[in-house]
């Protein structure tokens, strides 16, 4: 029970702001053809719903950032920890990964579009391709930052290279990875609706990019607000599994 | 008499290259015989580590040999459990799935190995702790967690570098009576280094004193405290009489050692 008060507590908060956005807007102090009232926002949903398949569009978003963070997670670890072991390399290219984490990747959409065409697959390409750096780079931190003193504890024990990674070095190093993937699914939701907006195909990034072109305010802010809530389902699933990883080390 | 359990012969280490690099240990020769305890003292940065990282099999001597049980060791031998000086318990874990890892890892199951690691928590002093994690305990009790880590895997010797250096005195004082206790519940052959004389003399059969750069024996003492012992013995005159033996030897060395590290 005491466990579930502070998220109740935040929920409450963000409500509250919605109530006083509602009343400032019936007052005047802001004007409702740049943000619409939160009651309308809620009562177009059924129309999304009906009219816009707003829940296959909700799927093919999950989807694709799904697929873009997954990715990442598969080749950012192994390019981590391949990196990490062989510390010439890591002098080599963890600069870039560096410049990639920050380079706007986004910009560079009509090349990708070039190269896989205008479909989900390039959505997906540069979502992934943007998520990859934290997860690689984090990664090397996770495993050059294991205190030496637990390596010893798996020598002195006599463990073998199986036995040391799965029992020392990945439960070490697992934090730090799981800050990467945080990262990772962020970057890759955002590229992931800000392509689908740009080349308008997909999910809630061309539905916000549509329903604006209509000046449908309170449908593009439920709308946005649908992002957000794909974002918080992400948050969910990483804390979950990070939690039964946790439990199985 | 049988062979020693630990043969130390001639062991010598250095760091970096022949002519300048540092000679951390010369030329150490010891034995440690079943059911002694015999602790090693000496400054800081006289070699200590160095040696027992070598004793434990995870650095190679430069030259000499150590035999535990007569083998020549290569590298981490079986009979041999580590505490070290640095707190090394595994964060993820908690204190009865720490305690209970090396059970672990020769592929006992959950419920025997939780039996079992249960008596060791117990030995020293976490009984009601076993749920916790290692950053709910403060400093000492997470070295606690670590000697108990490495006696339920029951080394036939027990090698601990200074582990009661990074806390206060008085709490030093109470673990090294919980080692008191072990090791005559046990009969623990154990090879502890400190920097403490009380604790030396408090717990040892025999001490080996060590200079100060390069790291050589200097002087073995005998202690003949009659056994079993507890804190008590702190008071009596025959103790302040070895402390202050080893006191005189100690102090020219450690002089040298700040003299040496002010010059750096
Ligand atoms: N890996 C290493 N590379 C180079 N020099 C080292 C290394 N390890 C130790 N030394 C040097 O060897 C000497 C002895 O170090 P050691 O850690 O064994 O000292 P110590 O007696 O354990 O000190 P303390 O009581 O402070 O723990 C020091 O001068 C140190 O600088
Ligand atoms: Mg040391």
């Amino acid at each position: 029970m005491s466990r579930l008060l502070p998220p109740a507590f935040g929920v409450l908060c963000i409500v509250a702001l919605l109530c006083l956005l509602q009343l400032a807007i019936q007052a005047g102090i802001v004007d409702v053809y740049i943000v619409p009232l939160p009651t309308d926002m809620l009562a177009s949903l059924p129309r999304l719903v009906e009219e816009e398949h707003v829940i296959r569009r909700f799927g093919v978003t999950f989807g694709e950032t799904l697929s873009a963070g997954l990715l990442a997670l598969v080749v950012g670890v192994a390019l981590g920890m391949a990196l990490q072991h062989w510390p010439r390399m890591r002098r080599a290219f963890e600069p870039w990964f560096a410049l990639l984490a920050a380079a706007p990747l986004v910009m560079a959409y009509p090349l990708f579009l070039v190269l896989f065409g205008r479909s989900s697959l390039t959505i997906i390409v540069i979502a992934f391709a943007s998520a990859l750096a934290p997860v690689v780079l984090k990664t090397i931190e996770g495993f050059a930052t294991i205190r030496p003193v637990l390596i010893d504890v798996g020598h002195s024990l006599r463990m073998t290279r199986a036995q040391e990674f799965r029992l020392i070095l990945l439960p070490a190093a697992l934090p730090e990875i799981f800050v990467g993937l945080r990262l990772a699914l962020i970057f890759a939701l955002i590229n992931v609706v800000g392509v689908e907006f740009l080349i308008n195909l997909g999910g809630l990034g061309q539905l916000i990019s549509e329903l604006s072109e209509r000046y449908d305010l309170p449908g593009t802010w439920a709308s946005i607000g649908l992002v957000v809530i794909v974002s918080i389902l992400f948050f969910l699933l990483l804390d979950g599994g990070e939690r039964w990883l946790r439990k199985r080390h | 008499m049988s062979a020693p359990l630990l043969s130390v012969d001639g062991v010598t280490r250095r760091f970096g290259p022949e002519t300048c690099g540092v000679l951390a240990v010369d030329n150490m020769s010891f034995d440690v015989r079943q059911g002694e305890f015999v602790s090693i003292i000496g400054p800081s940065g006289c070699g200590k580590s160095t040696l027992f990282s070598m004793l434990g099999g995870l650095l190679p001597p430069t030259s000499g040999r150590i035999a535990v049980e007569g083998d020549v060791i290569t590298g981490p031998h079986p009979a041999v459990g580590m505490v070290f000086q640095e707190e090394s318990c595994l964060p993820w874990r908690s204190v009865i799935d720490n305690v209970a890892f090396p059970l672990e890892l020769e592929g006992i199951g959950k419920s025997e190995r939780h039996d079992r690691a249960q008596h060791f928590v117990e030995l020293v002093g976490l009984h009601g702790f076993e749920k916790r994690h290692p950053a709910e305990l403060s400093g000492g009790m997470r070295q606690r967690v670590c000697i108990a880590r490495t006696l339920a895997a029951k080394p036939r010797l027990l090698l601990m570098d200074e582990p009661f250096a990074a806390l206060d005195e008085q709490t030093r004082l109470l673990l090294g009576d919980k080692v008191l206790q072990i090791q005559q519940e046990l009969h623990q052959t154990t090879l502890l280094i400190t920097h403490s004389i009380t604790e030396a003399v408090q717990l040892s059969d025999r001490i080996l004193v060590m200079t100060y750069r390069p790291g050589r024996l200097k002087r073995i003492v005998e202690v003949h405290l009659p056994r079993p012992r507890n804190a008590d013995v702190v008071t009596s005159p025959e103790f302040g009489a070895t402390v202050a033996e080893i006191w005189s030897d100690l102090r020219e060395e450690a002089s040298r050692g700040m003299a040496a590290s002010e010059v750096s």
